[in-house]
């Protein structure tokens, strides 16, 4: 009744191409907006900000970086910890060789950094597909993070081998170090994710997009047709580094703030973030942000939400029972509906459109 | 398979090529120790220390190559284990199956756990088998027949639930403390062989030999099951086309179940020889991450190139570290097998016993 | 509707989540101690007994003594599985509930709660693990890390080998190695090594195991045999330590020359070697075993009435012993903070005086049922690490024995090291604060 486009006319060609043509989605997203930005740090309290939505925002940021890999261009990698890690590496050395330059800018530059790392991985792609790209972007993983350990200048030569984040201001507020509030970090954090996924909503819907999903669906077709695979399959890998590259960098400067930063970027993170763009939906940039907000928060709220509401579980067997309920979870789910919450969501919206009606 | 006989052979040239550039690897590599000894290339030259200096610890010290080459045959046997575990699923049901390594783990806790209870070792045993032989059921039941005609990666991801399933039930039911695996009483031998060889001794552990030879023996009880017998022809025929092997009344599920009771055995045997190496704890599962560039050397599909692939890594990676290790520092074996996989996959993209991929609009 | 009502589920949902922070703030009448420990996890071997060890103490206290002071003591454990994201959820979640102290657990843990612990006015005690620099109480003024320091442990080892050797000038020449886990954890002593190698003469040589390859040591331990390496010191961990005693006893390493650190003292770690296992050696700074009053105690008051986590027979343990050092250090540092403020319900900023002003003489252990467990322990305001004595432990083929015995780390070679590094830590986390808490008198 309320979610319909009826009588929502398009009077130009930039209207039809918009992202969201509909009038109740873009206040939809307004709303979401809104919440994120104002409601929730209003009412959330510092534990709901530092160790549900930042954690969510970060694997947000990785998960569209993978998902343009896995889900538009067709390529698995299991690097994506590694690529974030050298994010996390990178924006470290640039901010302390050049402290005067703002943090942001460095996070940025990090992604890039991770860029080409990732095109020079991106390589073997050419010539390998499917599982055994996916087993040969592990060496990426292995041999990254073997030189996290073993090159000291990465880490200025620290005797516990850890990142130490510097407090770096903005507008004179720290955002960095542990003076920045749990406020001022979601906040920078947030703005960073909502103009990184409109770049990359952009991305994906524009030329380069469909050139991606073109080889994804068939690469030797799509070769014929005139894209090129090399630029093509390498600019995904560049743009998805890129993106996991601020989304490590985030981790270590917004999240964490410093610490045992090459155990932070072992192969389980890679993992888990291929968790959250499976379970999301392949190929789906909203898809993303629910399978990072599921697989992050789902032990969370298992081990802190139960004992909350009086279930009494506690130490290891709750610990035990959480990865049960999220295997189990997995793959229940994964019956339910294989192509993911995205899918879910899609489903949800046309049922709306005819909602109270059913025809 | 027989469908794919006449392209499968690789064009003669590309083979040549490649035994060029090894015999002119080789040659290189003489020539450079002969000028070493000339003393053309200096010693502690990078040239020499890459390129010359492990050559000559080898000639120096034959006992220590010959106890190197050793390890990495032992090492590379129990790969070729775990990797085998992984290409019987694949072939049958065309899962990639992550959830092999922590069924190592699991399979052996279960031994274990069930000699902790107070069951007779070898009652132990016979229990595990059945264990996996339910849990075999129970993927088949639960997770494969709903998830029948999903795209590869979704099955790849139930595995992972099957991995986290898999590692909250064990550690509920036998805690999360590493356990001793129970070697002697299952009669598997202990201490170690020594012999003076080369001016030097090389020994070799009796549990690392046992290893080796039930590995042999696995690996020909299960060329023979799936050669000769009614159901590794049903098998077979499954790996080749699903659809065909149902239209031949085969029965999918039933092979499923097959197949991963197998990979559970495979688990199991796997599970024990390296637990009696270390413990058993879920640290383990780690150690089959070392079967995934074991896969892609060998090939997916290919049972002869798991056991080969394991082979190669495991001799590769530990000459590798032995030799060429010290010279960044150690500790390059975490992903020098995964070089050594790639540099053949550039060649092969299919892995070294792979089925051809044609690709076709 | 449509919209809306989805974004007030997500908003109801996120509020649900949100109020779990905010739990209800622990009674007035009771001491909040949450253990963050790891039960689960590739390294739960070693963390099972020491959690054990750490709640029992504490429940003992509450069992016999009524807490300590008349207050009791509320216990709960934060599980962490040894991962650094659940360690710090785990910090997050129990920081709002009036917590006296945080014992991480790990390293990694450690070193992210530093930063955050003085913001929050929460004292962390991370016993002989952690950063290393943080014994510079100037600099870190709610870090502690008593009785000793990685660097301490290796200078230790030193000079062991220098005892057995026949003295320092013996060690001219012999080579002597780490293997350590390809961690930070692992890498610590290298720094402190390499100088004393400088000093000394003797060679370093060094065995790194990444940690994925803990129970494939088969390379390292051949190289080691190549180099025929005199000494090894292992600074390892979990798994890599039952799979190093056994990979030694396969190569004929002599098991008397082979030392771990303290955390390679696992009783599972040296059973591992069977038979061969007998004479490997690990640093410690407390006993092992349970002929100890404290230790009869716990099992009378706690573990006869069914409220142990542990099995009886591993009541008595090198790593079980262990937690209850921790928690000893715990109690004893609120029951400093009591008499030192006079409140009975100490919390944060009183206990993190208790630490400072920390002095368990030897008559205090004997009180505390700890003749012979334990050395003296006294830490001040600028030494949050008190570099105390330690010993060799030496696996018999059951059990571990006194080796040596006890005996001082050199201090002045490692004091030294610490302040630089704590130095360059305040200076790499620029805004690093000042120290602006007073000092107590020692009581």
């Amino acid at each position: 009744m309320f979610y319909r486009e009826a009588g929502q006319y398009k009077t130009t060609y930039a209207a039809d191409m918009a992202i969201f043509p509909i009038l109740q989605d873009r206040i939809g997203l307004g709303f979401i907006l809104f919440t994120a930005f104002v409601l929730i740090p209003l009412f959330g309290g510092d534990f709901m900000l530092s160790s549900v939505m930042i954690p969510m925002l970060v694997f947000s940021l990785a998960a569209i970086g993978l998902n343009i890999l896995t889900g538009y261009t067709g390529l698995i990698s299991l690097g994506t910890g590694a690529f974030m890690g050298v994010g996390a590496y990178a924006c470290y050395k640039l901010t302390t060789i050049f402290p005067g330059v703002n943090i942001i800018v460095w996070i940025v530059a990090s992604g890039l950094v991770s860029a080409a790392i990732g095109v020079l991985f991106g390589l073997p792609s050419l010539r390998i597909k499917g599982f055994y790209l996916a087993v040969a972007t592990l060496a990426a993983q292995f041999f990254l993070q073997w030189c996290f350990v073993r090159i000291p200048w990465l880490y200025n030569y620290n005797a516990s081998g850890a990142i130490e984040v510097p407090q770096r201001t903005l507008f004179g507020t720290p955002i960095t170090g542990a003076n920045a509030t749990v406020e001022t970090r979601y906040w920078v954090l947030l703005t960073l994710v909502v103009v990184l996924t409109w770049f990359a909503s952009n991305l994906v819907h524009g030329r380069i997009g469909r050139s991606w999903m073109a080889v994804r669906d068939m690469d030797i077709a799509a070769e014929l047709m005139g894209i090129k695979l090399l630029q093509t399959k390498l600019l995904a890998f560049a743009v998805s580094s890129f993106y996991a590259g601020v989304a490590g960098a985030c981790m270590m400067f917004l999240w964490y703030g410093g610490g045992e930063a090459n155990d932070a970027f072992n192969i389980n993170q890679s993992f888990t973030i291929l968790f959250m763009v499976i379970i999301g939906g392949l190929g789906s940039l909203i898809g993303s942000f629910f399978g990072a907000a599921f697989i992050s928060m789902l032990p969370t709220v298992l081990k802190f939400g139960l004992p909350a509401m009086g279930i009494p579980l506690s130490g290891a067997t709750a610990e035990h029972l959480t990865f049960l309920t999220v295997g189990t979870l997995i793959i229940v789910f994964l019956i339910a509906e294989p192509h993911g919450l995205a899918r879910l969501w899609q489903i949800g919206k046309q049922k709306l459109r005819l909602w109270p009606f059913p025809y | 398979m027989s469908a794919t006989d006449a392209t499968a052979a690789p064009p003669p040239l590309r083979l040549s090529a490649a035994g060029w550039t090894l015999v002119g690897l080789l040659v290189a590599t003489l020539l450079l120790v002969a000028a070493s000894l000339s003393g053309v290339v200096a010693k502690g030259d990078v040239l020499d220390k890459v390129m010359v200096d492990p050559f000559r610890q080898m000639v120096e010290a034959p006992d220590l190559l010959v106890q190197t080459v050793w390890e990495g045959l032992v090492s590379g046997v129990l790969y070729a284990l775990i990797a085998l575990g992984f290409v019987l699923i694949f072939k049958a049901s065309g899962v990639f199956n992550f959830a092999q390594g922590i069924m190592v783990v699991f399979a052996a806790l279960t031994l274990v756990g069930f000699y902790e209870m107070g069951v007779p070792a070898y009652l132990a045993l016979i229990l595990a088998v059945g264990v996996m032989f339910l849990l075999a059921v129970a993927v088949e039941r639960l997770v494969l027949r709903p998830l029948v005609n999903q795209p590869d990666i979704i099955l790849f991801m139930a595995t992972f639930g099957i991995t986290y399933f898999l590692i909250g039930f064990g550690e509920l039911i036998f805690g999360g403390n590493p356990k001793q695996m129970i070697a002697e009483q299952l009669y598997l031998p202990k201490g170690a062989i020594e012999f003076k060889i080369l001016g030097g001794f090389v020994s070799l552990q009796r549990i690392d030999i046992a290893a080796a030879m039930i590995a042999a023996l696995m690996i020909a009880a299960l060329a023979f099951f799936f050669q000769k017998t009614r159901i590794g022809r049903a098998l077979r025929a499954v790996a080749d086309s699903h659809k065909a092997a149902l239209s031949v009344g085969i029965s999918l599920n039933q092979i499923w179940v097959i197949v991963w009771f197998t990979a559970g055995i495979v688990a199991l045997v796997t599970g024990i020889m390296w637990g009696a190496r270390s413990d058993v704890s879920f640290a383990l599962s780690t150690i089959a991450l070392k079967a995934l560039p074991v896969l892609i050397l060998g090939g997916f599909t290919s049972v002869p190139g798991a056991i080969i692939g394991g082979l190669i890594i495991g001799i590769g990676e530990k000459l590798g570290e032995f030799y060429w290790g010290p010279l960044v520092g150690g500790g390059i074996e975490s992903w020098l097998a995964y070089f050594i996989a790639l540099l053949f996959l550039l060649f092969r993209p299919q892995g070294l016993f792979g089925e051809k991929i044609i690709e076709r609009i | 509707m449509s919209m809306r009502n989805l974004t007030i589920a997500a908003l109801v949902a996120a509020a649900g989540v949100a109020s779990l922070g905010t739990l209800p703030a622990a009674a007035q009448d009771q001491i909040y101690i949450p253990l963050l420990s790891y039960r689960t996890g590739p390294f739960a071997g070693s963390g099972i007994p020491i959690a054990d060890g750490m709640g029992d103490y504490l429940r003992m206290l509450n069992e016999r003594d009524g807490g300590i002071g008349g207050v009791k003591l509320l216990i709960e454990e934060c599980e962490t599985g040894y991962d650094t994201k659940k360690g710090v959820e785990c910090y997050e979640s129990v920081k709002g509930k009036n917590p006296v102290v945080i014992n991480p657990y790990s390293t990694g843990i450690t070193l992210q709660v530093i930063p955050k612990a003085s913001v929050d006015k929460i004292p962390v005690l991370s016993m002989a693990y952690g950063l290393s620099a943080s014994a510079v109480g100037n600099v870190f003024p709610w870090i502690f890390n008593p009785p000793v320091t990685y660097w301490d442990g290796a200078s230790a080892f030193i000079k062991h080998v220098a005892d057995k050797e026949g003295g320092y000038d013996k060690l001219k020449g012999k080579k002597i190695g780490l293997i350590h886990l390809d961690a930070p954890f692992g890498k610590e002593p290298i720094a402190l090594l390499e100088t004393l190698a400088k000093e000394y003469g003797f060679e370093l040589k060094l065995y790194p195991v990444a940690a994925q390859d803990m129970q494939n040591q088969g390379s390292v331990w051949l190289a080691i045999r190549r180099d025929r390496t005199d000494w090894i010191y292992n600074q390892g961990w979990g798994a890599m330590n039952p799979t190093a005693v056994k990979e030694a006893v396969k190569n004929n390493f002599p098991l008397d020359k082979l030392v771990g650190v303290w955390w390679a003292g696992g009783d599972d770690d040296a059973r591992a070697g069977g038979e061969g296992a007998k004479g490997y050696k690990s640093l410690n700074f407390h006993a092992s075993g349970a002929n100890f009053p404290v230790i009869q105690d716990i099992v009378k008051h706690v573990a006869d009435k069914g409220k142990s986590t542990a099995p009886k027979e591993k009541i008595g343990e090198n790593l079980y012993n262990r937690g209850v050092y921790n928690s000893m250090l715990i109690a004893e540092a609120i029951r400093t903070a009591q008499q030192i403020t006079g409140k009975k319900a100490v919390n944060g900023e009183d206990v993190r005086r208790g630490f400072e002003a920390l002095n368990i003489t030897a008559d205090r252990l004997k009180e505390l049922g700890m003749e012979g467990f334990a050395a003296p322990v006294r830490l001040a305001c600028d030494d949050h690490n008190g570099h105390n004595n330690v010993y060799v432990a030496q696996w018999d083929g059951t059990k571990w024995t006194k080796g040596s015995e006890w005996f001082a780390p050199m201090k002045d070679r490692v004091r030294p090291l610490l302040e630089s590094a704590a130095a360059d830590y305040a200076k790499s986390n620029t805004g690093w604060p000042k120290r602006a808490e007073a000092c107590d008198k020692a009581s």
